[in-house]
């Protein structure tokens, strides 16, 4: 008796929980308090013991009850490995996409803290226990009726639609905290499909050297030793291609937020082609769970960008859009279709639209400074030479990375006179500038720009000199997050690299036996938006204040 | 003869000093620092004060101004050995006022009131010999030399009065003024230093290194990210190579982003500067003010394929304007950017500044 009872909760839960997911979908994420994370992750996880222990009773139930709810349900309920996928989709949360947890059902839990931060426990029990009453007595007067879970539902839709979204933090900011690191020990543990041996798991990278106190929280790897010598092969839970890709994001192969992006939908275009849903299956459903582990290994490999978080979004939301009367081979069309379009229309097209809104900001004449090497920057001053617009470049390029370099050579192929120095020059070079152009690795939604560490030191000193700044950016980087410091959020690269040899003497190659001395080689930092004096993007230009009325149209228009 | 001998040995050692300071620059050879070349400097000019030949004070300023100007000539960015000249021939001139029996203060002041009232211009000649002049000046020169041996020991004595604990400060390159006043703060207080590698010479790996031997906690950083660390340091202390007349500073590179960057978050600059930094020169145009180094430590002959398509610059110094700097700490006490005026009238004669 009590047990459908619980049933029937359960099932009015999921069913209210699909309800909301639309409306979270357009809300987007507002606010992330670390407290408010911590207080749901303890009800979330009370929510997900009870939901686990009802699912194994249900299995032991009649079927035709699940078939009935399978359409509201969990979709990874019917499938073999149902025991670990509510817990792998809990803590699938965690994973490190700093943007919200894809929108498809296999994730019905995240909206469950999303819809309910504020209530205490108290209140929350005291309101299952009124429903459970409710629909208790309502089945003793209508067996079977699906119309007071309705009303539930509904109702706590209503209450639920006002309340803002408080997203779970990602791992990856979590790295002094162990219980966390635990999670994800396990999580890797579980994202292989049962039966296999323990040595065919995604391995968990461990950090590298001493890291400075004040990024206690971060991971530090060494790119000595990439995450793949520790794949036994051959690896059945990891596709090539993406162990490939993986190589090539942890040893710096492939860089830069445009490049790891299209190597990604590539990547995934290579999975999806290879893929067979396997009997008993369905695609929507079989082929995003597949795509959770590779996320987890690309991820140890090197923390997912905001571009790469928006585009596995977007992948995914497509692959759960799948009709399930869809054959395999059109629905494998149908999605490559997809990836390419999305490549086309947000980077491609993107990129040449703000190269025509940039184009008509250089004027003859101008001295350009560049920093680094972003894809986009290069592409405009390549357009804006065929353009026959007369100015000259100087690329200002930083230690370690010296990405720099490369922007110079392509800049002097096409032949565009160009100036180089580093970035502790960049006070002498100034007063010859007349504008600044630079890329954004992420735009966030407090307007902040995240970029290559070094952008703020350059938008600092050029407003210093009244130099314009124009950061261009495609909006397919916008990101919901907020940050303020580059140091809650950041990524550590190796440490190794600062060492340099001159004159034949290394100063610093004995650093780990130094036991108060750490290096510190940060990759990202955020530019204040008082800095930076116009955002060119393929919808038009933009200051830097917009990007939340930019995210809010998107997410309206989706 | 005890004469000639004395004369081509001096001549020897002034030739030997110019050489090394051709070759010195920024810090290969004999002459390591700007404390050595000014003891060096200083050394010289006694000897010279010593062993050549000369009557009056007028001679004798005549050819120290000569040997200075050759002197400035071979490293014009080393500011210590102009310094060190203007110092002496001031040390000169009082000297021969003392002896003559004037109080210094009149023939200081070109005040309005002097100038009108003395009718035209004070001509001061110079030309009177006075027996004890040369072992005055020499006694005075030891003293200067003294001076300079203790200004590192000075300056790092103040280091208690100004860092307290568990602060975090930040620094730039390699200064062995702020090393000591680190250290000696270290004795006692225990706090955390960001050194920034200032590139393409790096030398504030060197830095580091020391600093972590003497168990301070030491965290190297890229130069790119001093914008992004600095909302976590409390204090910025740096060195610099030369102290400009309007309380500019001349220091490497890279110290003008890092003045703006600590201006931006209003945190204090502090630059520890013994005096005989302190030069009476004002910051001016491009080409005297900076110097350039060989390219090739910022883009290598490796990239050969586009160096020949490039222009690249590498320049040492950065200037850092008087409105930055909250505070100097020197061996006579800390100042205000805003007294520099008033310690160059202290230390060298209007006059001189134009060697």
């Amino acid at each position: 008796m009590c047990n459908s009872c619980a049933f029937y909760h359960f099932a009015a839960v999921f069913l209210s929980l699909n309800h909301l997911l639309h409306g979270y979908e357009k809300k987007g994420d507002i606010e992330r308090a670390k407290s408010e994370g911590k207080e749901l992750t303890k009800e979330e996880k009370q929510r997900l013991r009870k939901e686990k222990k009802q699912q194994k009773k249900s299995k032991e139930k009649k079927d035709d009850k699940v078939i009935q709810e399978s359409g509201k349900e969990t979709r990874g309920d019917s499938s073999a490995a149902s025991p670990p996928q509510p817990s792998s989709q809990s803590t699938a949360q965690k994973a490190p996409s700093a943007v919200p947890p894809p929108v498809s059902v296999p994730a019905p839990e995240a909206p469950t803290p999303a819809d309910k931060p504020a209530k205490s426990k108290a209140e929350l029990k005291a309101e299952r226990r009124a429903r459970q009453e409710a629909e208790r007595a309502s089945k003793q007067s209508k067996k079977g009726d699906p119309g007071p879970q309705g009303a539930v539902s509904k109702s706590k839709a209503a209450t639920n639609e006002l309340q803002p979204v408080v997203k779970r933090l990602p791992e990856h900011i979590q790295v002094d905290n162990p219980d966390v690191l635990k999670k994800l020990a396990k999580k890797l543990e579980r994202q292989q499909t049962p039966g296999q041996n323990s040595a065919k798991k995604i391995p968990l990278r461990l950090d590298y050297g001493y890291k400075v106190s004040l990024f206690s929280h971060l991971h530090q790897y060494s790119r000595k030793a990439p995450l793949t010598q520790q794949l036994s092969i051959p690896s059945t839970v990891i596709h090539p291609a993406i162990v490939r890709l993986g190589l090539q994001y942890s040893q710096g192969i492939v860089a830069g937020s445009n490049a790891r992006s299209v190597a990604l939908l590539h990547a995934f275009k290579q999975v999806i082609r290879d893929y067979t849903t396997p009997p008993n299956e369905e695609l929507s459903r079989d082929l995003v769970n597949r795509l959770k582990p590779y996320i987890s290994f690309l991820n140890q490999c090197r923390p997912l960008s905001a571009s790469m978080g928006n585009a596995i979004k977007y992948v995914k939301k497509e692959i759960s859009n799948i009709p399930s009367q869809c054959k395999e081979e059109e629905a494998k069309h149908k999605l490559l279709k997809c990836i390419e379009c999305y490549i086309k229309d947000k980077i491609i097209l993107a990129a040449t639209a703000i190269a025509e809104s940039s184009i008509e900001k250089i004027s003859d004449g101008d001295v350009i400074l560049i920093y680094g090497c972003s894809s986009l920057v290069n592409h405009i001053l390549c357009e804006a030479l065929e353009k026959n617009r007369k100015f000259r470049v100087i690329v200002v390029d930083s230690r370690p990375r010296l990405e720099g370099r490369e922007a110079l050579r392509r800049l002097v192929q096409r032949g565009i006179s160009c100036t180089y120095v580093l970035i502790s020059a960049v006070s002498y070079i100034l007063p010859e500038v007349s504008k600044v152009f630079l890329g954004a690795h992420a735009l966030l939604a407090n307007g902040y720009v995240m970029s290559r560490v070094g952008t703020s030191q350059i938008a600092l000193v050029a407003k210093a000199f009244n130099v314009p700044v124009l950061v261009c950016c495609e909006t397919y980087k916008f990101c919901e997050r907020v940050q303020t410091d580059s140091f809650v959020s950041n990524e550590l690269d190796d440490p190794d690299d600062l060492i340099v040899t001159r004159n034949g003497h290394t100063q610093l190659e004995n650093w780990q036996q130094e036991p108060s001395l750490g290096l510190l080689n940060l990759v990202y930092d955020v530019t204040p938006p008082d800095f930076v004096d116009l955002v060119i993007t393929e919808l038009g230009m933009i200051p830097c204040t917009s990007v939340p009325v930019v995210l809010r149209v998107k997410n309206v228009d989706q | 003869m005890p004469g000639p001998d004395k004369e081509t040995d001096l001549t020897e050692r002034v030739e030997a000093f110019l050489s090394d300071l051709k070759r010195g620059g920024s810090g290969a050879g004999p002459l390591r620092g700007s404390a050595e070349t000014a003891r060096e400097t200083t050394a010289l000019l006694r000897k010279i004060t010593a062993q050549a030949r000369w009557s009056s004070a007028g001679d004798l300023m005549e050819i120290i101004r000569k040997e200075g100007r050759r002197m400035t000539a071979a490293q014009p960015s080393e500011t210590t050995v102009g310094n060190m000249i203007r110092r002496v021939l001031k040390i000169i001139r009082e000297e021969y006022a003392r002896s003559r029996g004037s109080s210094e203060e009149a023939d200081q002041q070109e005040s309005l009131h002097k100038l009108l009232t003395s009718g035209g211009l004070c001509e001061e000649n110079f030309r009177q010999h006075f027996a004890p002049l040369k072992a005055n000046v020499i006694e005075a020169i030891n003293e200067l030399l003294t001076e300079l041996e203790g200004t590192t020991d000075n300056i790092s004595m103040q280091a208690l009065e100004h860092i307290h604990s568990n602060e975090v400060i930040m620094t730039i390159g390699r200064s062995r003024t702020v090393e000591a006043f680190l250290r000696d703060a270290a004795r006692k207080r225990k706090f955390h230093v960001i050194v920034a590698e200032c590139a393409p010479f790096c030398q504030g790996h060197e830095m580091a290194t020391n600093l972590s031997k003497a168990g301070i906690e030491t965290t190297v950083i890229a130069d790119a990210a001093i914008f992004a660390v600095m909302s976590r340091v409390n204090k910025v202390i740096i060195g610099t190579q030369t102290v400009l007349a309007n309380g500019g500073l001349r220091a490497v590179n890279g110290t003008h982003t890092l003045a703006l960057a600590a201006k931006h978050h209003s945190t204090p600059l502090i630059v520890c500067a013994p005096m005989f930094k302190l030069s009476p020169q004002f910051p001016n145009e491009e080409d005297t003010f900076h110097k350039f180094v060989s390219p090739h430590e910022v883009l290598p002959f490796t990239e050969g394929e586009i160096l020949s398509k490039v222009n690249v610059h590498c320049p040492v110094f950065d200037y850092v304007p008087p409105e930055l700097i909250t505070l100097f700490i020197s061996n006579i006490g800390g100042h205000a950017p805003s007294y520099i005026y008033r310690l160059m009238s202290e230390l060298y004669h209007p006059e001189d500044h134009e060697l």
